[in-house]
């Protein structure tokens, strides 16, 4: 569903990768490694159709990503290395909202449930100011609990921040998108337990 | 869990922008009394003849709410460029420019309205008839709007430049330079008896054309931004 051709980036004055290629079909992950500043970001970047690529295309069901951006969106879920967390704005403020601008609408019970499930409960109305960095990346991991109709989730270091349970949570999510026959695009520098899972790797040169 | 179509979404932002305009009050007063002080000082400074004062009102006022909203301006797209708010409205499923152009709105509601309310008040320091009190309210509600969705291009080019808030006077304050001609001859043209209706008309066709424009060039260089 996802194919990447021929992907080359620069930044600056640096080329961090070129001749990039891989593809990946439906209940496929994709986990990018590489050491800092290896250009794993601006990888993810370049799939969301943020960056335009020097050279190559990213086509999301054979269609180029920055064709159509707006029926590409539709099918994206993409948390990004900023959390995109209001700090003025409560946990369940945060979740409305940011959900909202991705197009999807929740009740405030249904964001409560989702906050629940990711350890806020009873912090739904603390402003993220008050939260840790922890907790923060928590309440903007809560979105995935409503990425259900989103076939291609893109994640930069999801697991950053989480505790052993945390992480376990996020896995059981990605593990649901798969069996739903959707895509997961992640980084992570931890070495998460994906027994049983089909990943494929891309490894990013210095 | 619904899918939200185009209404729902840019309500939502409006909303989200005004929630968080009135957890940082601070912000919105900044903006206000600046206006307020401003223009208080033109009569102290200048003394109490009466028909100096009514000959400088329009300028003064008028100067005062470009550089007012010229100190909001900075904010605009600051905080969701750095918390990443940003790159999550180029990646919705709906088009940035509306996004935009919501922000936009909820930007005027909180910097310019108040400044809109408040200037009939500060006209009277300036012993303006009720007539120019008129035309100055008016005025500045098609006016104001239109240095809001001016300066978003400018708040959008400068994004993530350092001394950003140098630069984007530097490059907006010129652009204002019709809407402060014609916001203050309407003014100044019915404090001198003569009907504004041409000014008005002016400006209300700025006012469209911001409209049209404004949103679609902040929304293009948001996008250089973040790339």
């Amino acid at each position: 569903m996802l194919e990447a051709v021929g992907l080359e980036c620069v930044r600056g004055q640096r080329r961090l990768f070129q001749g990039l290629s891989f593809d990946l079909a439906g209940g496929q992950m994709l986990w990018v490694l590489g050491p800092n500043g290896s250009g794993k970001t601006s990888l993810l970047r370049l799939l969301c159709g943020l960056l335009r690529p020097e050279a190559g295309s990213v086509l999301w069901k054979g269609v180029d990503v920055r064709r159509s951006p707006e029926t590409f969106h539709a099918d994206l879920l993409y948390l990004g290395h900023a959390p995109a967390v209001k700090e003025d704005l409560s946990s369940r403020e945060n979740l409305y909202f940011g959900l909202a601008q991705m197009g999807i609408g929740v009740t405030p019970r249904e964001a409560d449930l989702a906050l629940g499930e990711f350890g806020l409960s009873s912090r739904e109305l603390t402003p993220a100011r008050a939260l840790s960095q922890g907790q923060r990346r928590r309440a903007a991991l809560a979105r995935l609990a409503f990425g259900a109709d989103r076939p291609l989730w893109i994640l930069d270091e999801p697991f950053t921040a989480l505790d052993a349970q945390a992480v376990h949570l996020v896995m059981s999510h990605l593990a649901q998108q798969r069996t739903r026959g959707g895509c997961v695009v992640f980084t992570s520098h931890q070495e998460v337990d994906l027994a049983g899972h089909a990943v494929k790797r891309v490894q990013l040169a210095q | 869990m619904t899918a939200m179509g185009l209404a729902p979404v840019i309500t939502a932002v409006v909303w989200r922008d005004l929630t968080l305009a009135l957890r940082r009050r601070s912000d919105v007063l900044t903006t206000l009394f600046f206006f307020v002080i401003v223009v208080s000082l033109f009569p102290l400074g200048v003394g109490g003849q009466s028909n100096v004062l009514r000959n400088i009102a329009p300028g003064v006022v008028w100067v005062a709410a470009l550089l007012a909203s010229m100190l909001a301006l900075v904010r605009l797209f600051a905080s969701d460029f750095d918390d990443g708010t940003l790159e999550q409205a180029a990646l919705s499923p709906q088009p940035l420019v509306l996004l935009v152009a919501a922000k936009v709105f909820a930007h005027w509601l909180v910097s310019g309205l108040p400044l809109v309310l408040v200037a009939p008040l500060l006209g009277l320091q300036f012993d303006l008839p009720v007539g120019a009190l008129g035309a100055m309210t008016l005025a500045l509600l098609l006016g104001t709007p239109c240095l809001s969705l001016i300066g978003a291009i400018g708040a959008a080019l400068t994004l993530g430049v350092r001394g950003a808030g140098g630069l984007l006077a530097l490059l907006v304050l010129p652009l204002y330079i019709p809407v402060l001609i014609f916001g203050a001859g309407a003014v100044s043209a019915t404090v001198s008896g003569i009907s504004a209706s041409g000014q008005l008309s002016v400006l209300g066709a700025f006012l469209l054309i911001a409209l049209v424009l404004g949103p679609w060039a902040s929304a293009a260089a948001l996008r250089i931004a973040l790339e």
